[in-house]
Formats: structure tokens, C-alpha cells, sequence
């Protein structure tokens, strides 16, 4: 039963993570390797802004939320959207740029860890399984931007210009509509996906230089199961991994410490059998 | 005649001068010691810190005595990386060997068997400081004279083990007396590192001789960010006890997640990072109750204890931990330094292995030449045991073992207690 319970509970934070990804490759067409490090970035700004300059925890989070999503909005415009073109380059670029803020915030904060308070602490116990309060706050807000992303793609013009962006770049030039500002648009609600995780997750874990590597590695492998572009592939993707993480720590605890690889592993099977991904567009190059 | 004055002369010049040892003596102004580890990690801060504040004491009270002259130390920091690359370390080592007399440091056993042999390549004395792995000493037996140059100053991974044996059995006596429980479960969660190998099973085989039963045993990754998964699963196996044995960053994450969640099992053993007062702060004041092994507690192993202990809370704001044994390392170099009356390595090692120093960290002596792992930091009552502290507050640990251990008990120990919702949890289920 705790399988279940912490893979719902994980999986679901996985999927708000790689659904922010997925958009952005699928509307942008860039892989931002920098991504989580957008991630790092909020933890460390909410931690500065509540537990050093002692603001309420909420004018703390929300402040974390926007500084860093600024930061990552401007990472993209002014560094990876001009070279986005040079699709090597921009992986080279992004990851560089993650390992930048990685080492600007050892130079200011050391490798010390910190915490942030959770804005609801205890647990609750379902049948047996103890889970944290703040676990089932970031399963709520994770679900609620879930739900908001899915309405705004297939409800709002925006979301449909999107779709459409995502489906076919040149086409929707020649339709009028505008395909760099919907990319900008939809970096920013990407990266605003990762700060918010951010802000209801970090409580849970601790606040350190490297919290970025870990979630990059599932958030990659997560989307190329899931296949790259496919909104319904990463989520069900996320919940996958996250079983077969959580499953190894209980049905092989001496492997505890490769259930990430052993996650890898699964998206290393699936796509040997199907390399497009679960749902997932053929490769551009085998477009007929 | 004349000729054969001068050249007599010149000949005694020169046979004093070499009787005086020479170019090396004289060229001698500093004794420039090493101070190898991961700066800009908590183990290499603090292998820093505990040297600093010997070569400040030393060098107040005039340095080191060399040839009848006084002569200061200094200390030089050697940046190894350690925790993220054994090549990285290597490289600091092999740089700094022209630059130092000494080395004193490391943590990470891993590394520290690839920069021993490049110490010793140099014939540089290298106190190891924090990495524990039995097989460091274990080659001063195999090859003693490639690998004499390398001294012990902290127990190692075999005498960890035992410390922790003593320790559980302490804790499974207090679990059976309060809670009732005739045979207690253990879970065992130890980071996926070499050093803990040897830890992990041994506890397997010699829990069921101590009355306790092996629930399972859980290794993530050293560096993991998110343990509920395994805590959970221990919780689901009904363990009492969780035995931990973690030397990397994810010992914050399993002291904050297993007070939070409120884990009904003790959480006791060994944990590195939950040596230093930042780990109160890190895991909100949820780690009270955990235990960690280290080589120093607010109690009086020696003399010097206390005095060093509160002079690094007072410089550092924070409490010693195992790697600041670089403390007592300076120290026992400049003793046998002193008695060797010279920086020659080889003469040096002759003075360290006669070495009987009553340390901050207790009673420093190394086994002799003959034994398994030479040159190994000896360990029992009457020599170094090291400590198991518990946590009981903000900026308060408490030295809870050795605890009538064997006739050690330290002025200043107090019993184990187990956490009241562990306690309260299984007198409700019984």
C-alpha cells in the first residue's frame, strides 16, 4: 500500500515537472538543460526571503516564484533564444548556465544545506502509511496546475496557438500567428511550473547547491518515455517512474540507492521497443 | 703545509656543517603542514578548522622546537574535491607535495587511497583524518616500507562497526526494558559508499546473537534528497530500531524526514553531517533524538577536551567533529617532529610510532609494525573509543556512549533516552 500511496504523491510531483519541460520543447523546441536549475533557484530565493529576511511565508513564496521565474524568462531571452536555431549548442548553453547558478550560489551560500519552513507541518497516516501534510499540499497544487494547463491548452486562444506551434512551427507562421511570442509564453508558464514545484516541494526535501541534478535526470527521462512533445506522455510517464522508483526501495532495499537508474532503466526498455516514446511523434527526419 | 691547513680547515667546516644535517636543517624556517580535504564541503571546513586552531596555539607558544630554534607552523590549504572526483584529489595532492612537509586531512576513503600513493610516492607523512577504511592501514602491513608514512588519526571502519554494536546493544537493552519487546527489529540504512560495506554486514550477522532480529537493510545514495520512500518502507516492517551508517549529505534529509513523519523506531548509529550544529537548523530541530558516532563530545575524554571544545564553539559557532581531529594531528607532528629533531620523513614516522598523546580526542596511540593495520589510531578502554552523541536541543548534544561500556563512562555522559513518541507509539500497540 505505501507503494501506491508515495508513488501517487511522487508521480504527480514528477509530472507537474515534466509537463513545464514537455511545453517548452513542444512549443519552443528547446531543450533547456538549465531547467531545474530554476528549481534550485526558487528554493534558495524562498529561503532567503523567509527564513533570512523573515517575510510571511507567503509574500516569501510568491516573491521566490516570480524573481525566479524572471531569472529563467531571461535565460531564454537573451541567452538561448538566440541560438536557438543551433540545437546543440542550445544544450551546451543550458547546461552550462544551470552549472553557473549551481556555482553561484556555493560562492554564496556554501554547500551548507538549509531548509524552509512548510506551510503545513505534521502528517496524516491512511492506512498505515504516513505521509507528510506538506506532501498532500504539493499533490493538491501539483493537480490544480495540471488541471489549469489542460484547460488553458484546450479552452484559451493562447493554449490553442500553442498546440498548434507545437504541432507545426512553419504553419502557423503562414496562419498569422506570432511563433516566437507564443514560445515566450510558453517558457514562461514552463518555468513558472518549476518554480511553483519548487516553492510546495523543497519543505519536504533540503535546500542545497546540487537539489537540481536529481529531478533533471527523471524530468529527461520521464519526457523521453513519455515522447518528447506529448503533454499525456509525460504525465503518465511521470507516475511510471515514480512507481518504479518507490517499488526497488521496497522490494529491493540493498538497491535503494539505484532507483533512479533502475527508473532509467524501465524508459531504456520502452524505448528500445518503441524509440518515438509511449505517445510520442516520429522523429522529424522520418516524417514522410 | 699551508695547503693542508686550508684543506683541514674546510674539511671541518664541512663535517660540522653536515653533522648539523645540513642544508635541509637550516633551510627549515617553517614547518609547512598540508591540510588536505574538500574545502568547500563541511569536512574540508572543518579539517581547516581544527588545524587552525592548533597552529595558533602552537605558534603563540613560540612553534615547533627544532634544533634548539623555534620555528612556526603554517598551515596550507589543499583543496582536494575529493567528494566529486578522485582525480581532482589526486591532482591537489601531487601539486602540493612540493610545497609541504606534511599532509594532515581527507575524508572520502575512495580518494584517500588514490592520493595515499601519491603521498607516498613523495615520502610524505600523511595523517589521515576522517576516511576510515580499513585498507589505508592494511597496506602499511603489505608493504611497509612504500606505505609507512601514513598514520591513522581516527578509528577505523572496523572499530566503528564494534562502537555501533555496543551502542545498538545499549539501545535494544532500553527498547526491551521500556517498551516490553522481547526481541526488537532492526532496520539497517546505510549510503551506498565503500566504508559502510563492512559496517552493514557485520550488523547482519551479529544482530540475531543480540537478541535483535534484521528487518532489512536499505542503501540509497549518499547524496539522496528524499528517504520517506525507505522510511516508509521501514516503518511497514515494524522495525524499533533504524541503524544508520551514513557518511553523505542525504543523513540531513533522513534526520529531518524520520522527525517529521514521526518514525516509531530510534534512529541511532552513525551520521556525519548530523555531527555539526548546523544539523539542528537544517532539519528544523526534527533530528532530536537521532544519534551519530564521532571522536568528540561535550565530555571529558582528556584533559583538553573541553577546552577545545568550547574554544571551536566559540571561534566557529559550531561543535567539533570527527575531521577536526586535525587538531590533535598537528599536535602529535609537532611532538615527533620535536623528539626527532629534524622534518626527515622517515625519522619523523620512527618518533610518530612511539606516540602516546593525550589528545582532545582522547588517548592517541598507533599500533605497531607488527600488527594488522599498523599505524592505525588503537582503539578500546584505555585508548580511543571514540563517542556516540545524541541530540537533545537546539545547539546540545550529549555524549550517551561510551556509557559504563567495558568500565568507560566520561564525566559528562548521560544515558540514552528514546524518542517519547517511539516510546508511545509501542506501548499503545502492545
Amino acid at each position: 500500500m505505501q507503494v501506491l500511496i508515495i508513488s501517487i504523491v511522487l508521480g504527480t510531483v514528477y509530472a507537474v515537472l515534466a509537463l513545464g519541460f514537455s511545453l517548452i520543447w513542444g512549443a519552443a523546441r528547446i531543450i533547456n538543460l538549465a531547467y531545474t536549475s530554476f528549481y534550485m533557484l526558487a528554493a534558495y530565493f524562498f529561503y532567503v526571503f523567509c527564513s533570512l529576511i523573515h517575510l510571511d511565508i507567503f509574500v516569501s513564496a510568491a516573491l521566490a516564484i516570480v524573481v525566479a521565474s524572471f531569472i529563467g524568462v531571461a535565460t531564454y531571452k537573451f541567452v538561448l533564444e538566440p541560438i536557438r536555431s543551433h540545437e546543440t549548442v542550445v544544450i551546451l548553453i543550458s547546461i552550462a548556465s544551470a552549472f553557473f547558478f549551481e556555482e553561484c550560489i556555493l560562492s554564496i551560500f556554501g554547500s551548507d544545506f538549509r531548509r524552509v519552513p512548510p506551510f503545513i507541518s505534521g502528517y496524516q497516516e491512511i492506512l498505515g502509511v504516513r505521509v507528510l501534510n506538506q506532501h498532500f499540499l504539493a499533490l493538491g497544487v501539483s493537480i490544480a496546475l495540471i488541471l489549469g494547463l489542460w484547460l488553458f491548452l484546450s479552452r484559451s486562444r493562447i493554449g490553442i496557438a500553442i498546440r498548434a506551434t507545437s504541432q507545426d512551427r512553419e504553419i502557423v507562421n503562414v496562419m498569422g500567428i506570432n511563433e516566437k511570442k507564443v514560445s515566450l509564453i510558453a517558457m514562461c508558464i514552463g518555468i513558472g511550473f518549476v518554480t511553483i514545484s519548487s516553492i510546495v516541494v523543497s519543505p519536504i526535501y533540503v535546500v542545497e547547491p546540487m537539489m537540481w541534478v536529481h529531478p533533471l535526470i527523471m524530468v529527461l527521462a520521464i519526457v523521453v518515455l513519455g515522447g518528447l512533445g506529448s503533454l499525456k506522455g509525460s504525465f503518465i510517464a511521470a507516475y511510471l517512474l515514480a512507481f518504479a522508483e518507490v517499488a526497488v526501495v521496497n522490494w529491493l532495499p540493498m538497491g535503494a540507492f539505484i532507483k533512479s537508474a533502475i527508473a532509467l532503466l524501465v524508459m531504456v526498455i520502452v524505448l528500445s521497443k518503441k524509440p518515438e516514446g509511449m505517445f510520442g511523434a516520429f522523429f522529424e527526419e522520418e516524417r514522410l | 703545509m699551508r695547503k693542508g691547513m686550508i684543506v683541514g680547515v674546510v674539511s671541518l667546516c664541512l663535517l660540522s656543517f653536515l653533522a648539523s644535517g645540513g642544508l635541509a636543517q637550516q633551510a627549515v624556517k617553517e614547518v609547512r603542514i598540508g591540510v588536505a580535504g574538500p574545502m568547500k564541503a563541511m569536512f574540508g571546513r572543518d579539517h581547516w578548522r581544527g588545524a587552525s586552531i592548533a597552529q595558533e596555539e602552537i605558534n603563540k607558544a613560540g612553534g615547533v622546537t627544532l634544533g634548539g630554534v623555534k620555528v612556526p607552523i603554517k598551515l596550507i590549504k589543499v583543496d582536494t574535491n575529493e567528494l566529486a572526483s578522485v582525480s581532482d584529489a589526486v591532482v591537489a595532492v601531487e601539486r602540493a607535495a612540493d610545497e609541504v612537509h606534511f599532509f594532515v586531512g581527507t575524508q572520502r576513503s575512495e580518494s584517500a587511497l588514490a592520493m595515499q600513493d601519491v603521498a607516498m610516492k613523495y615520502k610524505k607523512i600523511f595523517m589521515l583524518c576522517g576516511a576510515v577504511h580499513p585498507d589505508l592501514l592494511a597496506r602499511v602491513a603489505k608493504d611497509y616500507d612504500k606505505y609507512k608514512y601514513t598514520f591513522r588519526m581516527t578509528i577505523s571502519s572496523i572499530f566503528m562497526g564494534q562502537v555501533l554494536f555496543a551502542h545498538l546493544e545499549d539501545v535494544a537493552k532500553i527498547v526491551k526494558e521500556q517498551l516490553g519487546i522481547a526481541k526488537p527489529k532492526v532496520a539497517i540504512l546505510a549510503d551506498k559508499l565503500m566504508w559502510a560495506d563492512p559496517i552493514v554486514k557485520a550488523v547482519e550477522a551479529k544482530a540475531p546473537g543480540m537478541g535483535l532480529e534484521v528487518v532489512g537493510a536499505w542503501r540509497p545514495s549518499a547524496t539522496a534528497s528524499d528517504v520517506t520512500a525507505e522510511l516508509s518502507a521501514i516503518k511497514a516492517s515494524g522495525a524499533q530500531i533504524i541503524f544508520q551508517s551514513v557518511s553523505g549529505t542525504m543523513g540531513t534529509v533522513l534526520g529531518k524526514q524520520w522527525g517529521e513523519l514521526k518514525i516509531p523506531a530510534a534512529l541511532v548509529g552513525g551520521a556525519a553531517i548530523a555531527t555539526v550544529k548546523t544539523f539542528w537548523d537544517a532539519t528544523g530541530g526534527y533530528g532530536i533524538y537521532s544519534t551519530t558516532q564521532t571522536g568528540i563530545g561535550p565530555a571529558k575524554l582528556s584533559e583538553k577536551t573541553m577546552p577545545f571544545w568550547n574554544t571551536y564553539l566559540k571561534e566557529f559557532d559550531d561543535f567539533p567533529n570527527y575531521v577536526s581531529v586535525t587538531y590533535d594531528a598537528v599536535y602529535v607532528l609537532k611532538e615527533a617532529i620535536e623528539r626527532a629533531g629534524a622534518i626527515d620523513s622517515d625519522k619523523v614516522v620512527t618518533e610518530l610510532e612511539k606516540t602516546d598523546h593525550k589528545g582532545a580526542y582522547g588517548r592517541i596511540v598507533f599500533y605497531p609494525r607488527d600488527h594488522q593495520f599498523p599505524h592505525d589510531l588503537r582503539f578500546g578502554p584505555g585508548y580511543n573509543t571514540w563517542v556516540i552523541n545524541q541530540w537533545r536541543g537546539p545547539g546540545k548534544v550529549v555524549v550517551v556512549w561510551p556509557y559504563e561500556w567495558q568500565g568507560v563512562k566520561f564525566e559528562g555522559s548521560e544515558k540514552y533516552l528514546l524518542p517519547p513518541w517511539v516510546v508511545d507509539y509501542w506501548k499503545k500497540k502492545k
